[in-house]
Parts: structure tokens; sequence; C-alpha cells
């Protein structure tokens, strides 16, 4: 099955995908963009100030799903010694460390006039913190280590004390009492956001979906052809 | 309508910065990417020019260096 995941028959596709993939971000973004800052009511209590969680909590939980997702490459590549794992978890971290810094900024712009304060020691901000500095000591370490074997132990052992802030990150609202509320979308109960309101955040979930998969589409097509290059040099 | 888009009962100030810091995120990263691929791509076009035809014919054999030989126009 992992042949299939091989680069060269991969590459075909992914060299191809990233045009497609920015048409369509393109224009789910002008719909999100269009609901979220336009078409979707404000708040009772919030007013408009509500608007910013459109572009908080997508960027919040992607760089989560991203996060889980280089862990699971990670064990997974190492486990069963698949290269190519290592590399498309290489190739997301970028897009994840981006939306983690989004998340932070804009929940610090969100603060102040909710909170009164532009940043606060709570449970979920430290947290989210706390994440970003794992993403960096990621890519920080696939810039440090030249051999292979090396990189793939220490990004790997990263990647595993850092999914434990993750689990903390999303239960830091339950297990503690924070600035932050509790979450308002539960995919096993019912949400208690209004589908005014619920209908922007999916869209522009979807549009910040397509820019990771767009950066990462490009990111991996960068480091496919780094090892080419490395071959010619090689020939 | 328009000064309520921009002012927002107060909040205009907030939330526009909070979409322009996200999307210029999003641009400054597609450029960092995007500059890196295509010196990337440069690199490999270069060092394929430089080869001999032996080695070339060789190297041109793989699908993936076709490929991207061929995708030379690609973002």
């Amino acid at each position: 099955m992992f042949k299939y995941f091989e680069p060269s028959k991969i590459f075909s596709i992914t060299s191809k995908a990233p045009k497609y993939v920015l048409f369509l971000f393109i224009i789910i973004l002008s719909i999100g963009l269009t609901e979220a800052l336009i078409l979707s009511p404000e708040d009772y209590k919030q007013s408009h100030s509500v608007r910013i969680m459109y572009v908080h909590v997508p960027a919040a939980w992607i760089s989560l799903g991203i996060f889980s997702a280089i862990t699971f490459l990670s064990i997974v590549g190492y486990i069963f010694k698949i290269r190519n794992f290592f590399l498309i978890a290489k190739s997301l971290a970028p897009s994840g460390l981006v939306f983690n810094i989004v998340a932070l900024v804009t929940g610090s712009i969100w603060g102040k006039p909710t909170w009164g304060t532009w940043w606060a020691w709570d449970a979920r901000i430290t947290s989210m913190l706390i994440l970003a500095l794992f993403y960096i000591m990621y890519l920080i370490a696939w810039r440090i280590f030249e051999d292979n074997d090396r990189v793939f132990k220490v990004t790997s052992i990263i990647t595993i004390l850092g999914i434990i802030n993750v689990p903390i990150i999303k239960y830091s609202v339950d297990w503690w009492n924070t600035l932050h509320q509790p979450a308002s979308i539960n995919i096993l109960s019912k949400s208690s956001i209004h589908i005014s309101m619920l209908f922007p955040l999916l869209t522009m979930t979807a549009a910040f979906a397509l820019f990771s998969l767009l950066i990462f589409l490009m990111k991996y097509n960068t480091e496919l052809i780094k090892i080419k290059n490395k071959g010619l040099d090689r020939l | 309508m328009i000064e309520n888009l921009f002012f927002m009962n107060g909040y205009g100030l907030y939330v526009w910065s909070a979409f322009t810091f996200t999307l210029v995120s999003f641009l400054t990263l597609f450029l960092v990417i995007k500059i890196q691929y295509t010196k990337e791509k440069n690199k490999f076009i270069a060092k394929f020019g430089s080869l001999n035809s032996e080695r070339a014919a060789f190297a041109k054999s793989q699908s993936i260096n076709k490929e991207i030989l061929s995708n030379t126009s690609n973002i």
C-alpha cells in the first residue's frame, strides 16, 4: 500500500494541483469574507467584535489539526520507515505555524474590546503559545540536523511531546476557570451557536483549509525538487 | 451602510486589523513558499542544462525529472 506514497508517483498530481486549489481558495474566501464582514449578524453582547471569531477560530482549529497530522505522520513514518511521511509532515508545518500565530494575534486583538486586555496568561492562550513554540522547535530541527535518521528521530520526539499539549488546549476551558468561554460547537451534541454565525464560520474554515492545502502542495513540490537537485549532483 | 461596515459601532479598528493581519500573513507565507519553489526549480533547470548528453538522457529517464522540467509555468 505504501508504494502509492512514493514521491515520483504523486508528483504528477501535486505539481498540477496548486493552481486549481488557489482558484477554489479565492472563491471560497470571497464568499467567507462577504458573510463574515457583511451578512452575518452582530452579537447581542459583543456587537461587531464577534466578527473576529471568523478568522480566530478557524485558524486555531487548523493549527491544532495540522499539528495532530504532523504527529501521526511522524510516528507512522518512524515505525514503518516511510521517508515520504516525514516530507509530508515537514511541508505541513509552515502553514500550521502561521495559523497558530494568526490565532494568537487575532485572539489578542479580540481580547482588548472583550476582556479589556491584549494578553492574559489564561490556560487556553498559554497552551496555544506553547504549541507555537513546538512548531518553531520542529521547523528549527529540520534546519539544524543534516542527517536524515537524526532529523526523523528528533522531529518525532518533538511532535510526541507537543501532542500532549493538544488535549490540554482543547479541554483547558473545561478544566480551569479561564477567560475563554466553553466550546460553542460540539460534533456529538447540539451546538449553541446560531446557524447565521455557524455558516460563515464553516465557510471561513473551508477557505483556511484550502489555503493550508495550497501551501502544503507548493512546499511539498519544493522539497521534492530539492531532493532531485541533490540527485543530479550525484550523477 | 458603508460607514457601518468601516466603523462597526466603534469595533471597526479591531475587526479590520484582525482580518488584515490574517490576509497579510497568508500573502507573506504564499510569497515566501513561491520564492523557495521558483529558486529550487531554477536551480534544477540550471543543473540539468549543465549535464552532458549521456547523463541528461539518464536523468530524463526518471519520470519525476521529466515532470519538473515540463511544469515550468506552475505556481
